[in-house]
């Protein structure tokens, strides 16, 4: 009786994350649009609702109504499967990351994480790499050169990033020693001010910033867009992509970009820790369901910032050359990784002794 | 190669420094430009809500006068079609009937009378060789259509309305011209 109370449980948080992940994917879209249009000097779209809040709405009705266009000399089945395989990696992710601590309902207590797996970061790796699975057979089995050279440029450089993304988290992991999102974001709630100070930002700098840019490379957004880069490639791997195929494929990049600024957050930002708030104390007294939601409104206002800071990074910096990301990637984020991971290793067996 | 003239400035290509070789910094600056730009005041006009003022010189749509009690001003003389440097206009005469005293001014008017919108170009030639004052340039444009007949407005199309019988209507389409034609 117990495991099917508990099963259910984590039935509603899967739903209730999968829908929160793309509910946010697609105001984000919204968000790209207006923050684009701020930053040119326009209004963005105003039309569709107040404000133009129903625009994503209108534009996924659009998408849903198009003709499905599936090419002649396609590969037909893994044509069908490139975009769901892009959506089910983007969504993955999301499944081992803590969104709050945990709330109490009728005596029992749910976590807020759908599986406190404990080697979750190697998890999280797994899934990312598979996200390029989901480019590769969309560009190959589309069968036109112009896809095929975005799908071979987006799987080398997603796998040239994972190096220098997985090296600047070793770095991470020498501190906090596990594997676990919701133990490293537990270490970084007793530190001081509230947990302000455990924040592993403060600690790794550099690791953070290799991550953050590994994490721009990972989901393709600006200055990394060489796989969908449209002045060159027309439109990348999902050129041949017509009604919702081509949808999940630019909507799995928004849903990537929700998750890994969720991870990011998780890792450096103390993930739903509230800053200069002590949270046991104030479980004590407004009790644990609130501290959840403040927890988890604190995290999402992190979020938000880094989804912000995707948008922003997208509307400034002009992308980069292939052989300058090739360089960049190889000549310069992983010596750097590494030379933080023995700095960080030296500094830890002197502090130990 | 010898200096053509003497604006040629040599191009000096240092290496970067460490600090320009970072990339970080002028990443920054161009990330600061871009957020200062979002609190910025629109240029936008929201159109169909907003209208941006024609200027007072503005030449817009055709309109065909009539005098205050509702008659044609126009007697088809033809010196507009004939002033008109595209030859759009085009038109035919004809004589005022008895009892018709009350739809046109004088013993003369325009039967038919067709301005070619795409063969325009909204010169207002016509209304500066109009005269009667019958015609003028007023500050609306022509709205889009998916025929080119539909481009060729007619005495319907191109009329004021009656200042007696719409009353609002003429006041409307009449728009600022009384005021400008004032602070002539």
């Amino acid at each position: 009786m117990i495991d099917l109370w508990f099963g259910l449980e984590k039935l509603l948080l899967i739903g209730a994350i999968i829908s929160f992940s793309l509910v946010v994917a697609m105001y984000t879209t919204f968000a790209e649009r207006k923050i684009a249009g701020f930053m040119q000097d326009r209004r963005g779209p105003n039309r569709a609702g107040p404000f133009g809040i129903l625009q994503p709405l209108a534009d996924g009705l659009k998408l849903f109504f198009k003709e499905e266009i599936i090419p002649l000399t396609s590969n037909k089945s893994l044509f069908v499967i490139g975009p769901a395989l892009a959506m089910l990696t983007a969504m993955l992710t999301s499944a081992v990351i803590p969104w709050g601590d945990h709330i109490e309902i009728a005596g029992r207590t749910i976590s807020l994480q759908v599986a406190d797996v404990n080697i979750g970061i190697l998890y999280v790796f797994g899934v990312v790499s598979l996200g390029v699975y989901g480019i590769m057979i969309g560009g190959w089995s589309s069968n036109n050169k112009f896809s095929l050279l975005a799908a071979v440029r987006g799987a080398s450089q997603i796998i040239s990033y994972e190096l220098a993304m997985g090296l600047s988290l070793i770095s991470l992991l020498l501190m906090t020693g596990s594997l676990s999102l919701k133990t490293i974001v537990e270490q970084q709630m007793q530190g001081g001010w509230g947990g302000f100070l455990g924040w592993n930002i403060l600690y790794q700098p550099i690791g953070f910033l290799i991550f953050l840019i590994c994490v721009f490379a990972e989901c393709n957004r600006t200055p990394f867009d060489l796989p969908e880069a449209e002045n060159e490639l027309n439109f990348g791997y999902h050129q041949e992509y017509s009604s919702m195929k081509l949808g999940l494929y630019l909507f799995s990049e928004y849903v990537n970009m929700f998750i890994s600024s969720a991870v990011v957050s998780t890792l450096f930002f103390g993930g739903y820790d509230i800053p200069f708030v002590d949270e046991i104390a104030l479980t004590a007294t407004m009790g644990a369901n609130m501290v959840a939601l403040f927890g988890f409104l604190a995290f999402f206002a992190k979020i938000a910032f880094f989804l912000f800071l995707f948008i922003w990074v997208r509307w400034t910096i002009p992308r980069f050359r292939y052989d300058q990301l090739m360089d960049l990637g190889w000549k310069k984020l992983i010596p750097l990784a590494l030379a933080n991971l023995l700095i960080t290793a030296i500094v830890i067996l002197a502090l130990n002794k | 190669m010898g200096v053509l003239t003497n604006r040629a400035k040599t191009l000096e290509q240092k290496p970067m420094t460490f600090w320009e070789s970072l990339y970080l910094p002028a990443i920054f600056k161009g990330m600061a430009i871009t957020f200062g730009h979002m609190f910025r005041k629109k240029p936008t006009i929201n159109y169909p809500e907003q209208k941006r003022p024609f200027s007072p010189v503005f030449r817009g749509l055709h309109v065909l006068n009539r005098d205050e009690e509702g008659r044609e001003n126009c007697t088809a003389c033809g010196l507009c079609a004939v002033a008109c440097p595209a030859e759009a206009i085009t038109m035919e005469a004809a004589e005022r009937q008895k009892g018709e005293e009350h739809l046109y001014r004088e013993e003369k008017y325009a039967a038919k009378y067709e301005i070619n919108m795409l063969r325009c170009i909204f010169c207002g030639l016509c209304e500066e060789a109009c005269p009667k004052d019958a015609i003028y340039l007023s500050e609306t444009f022509a709205p889009s259509n998916f025929t080119r007949k539909g481009f060729i407005y007619s005495k319907e199309n191109l009329l004021i309305p009656h200042p007696v019988n719409e009353k609002e209507k003429y006041e409307v389409a009449k728009g600022l011209r009384e005021e400008q034609l004032k602070n002539k």
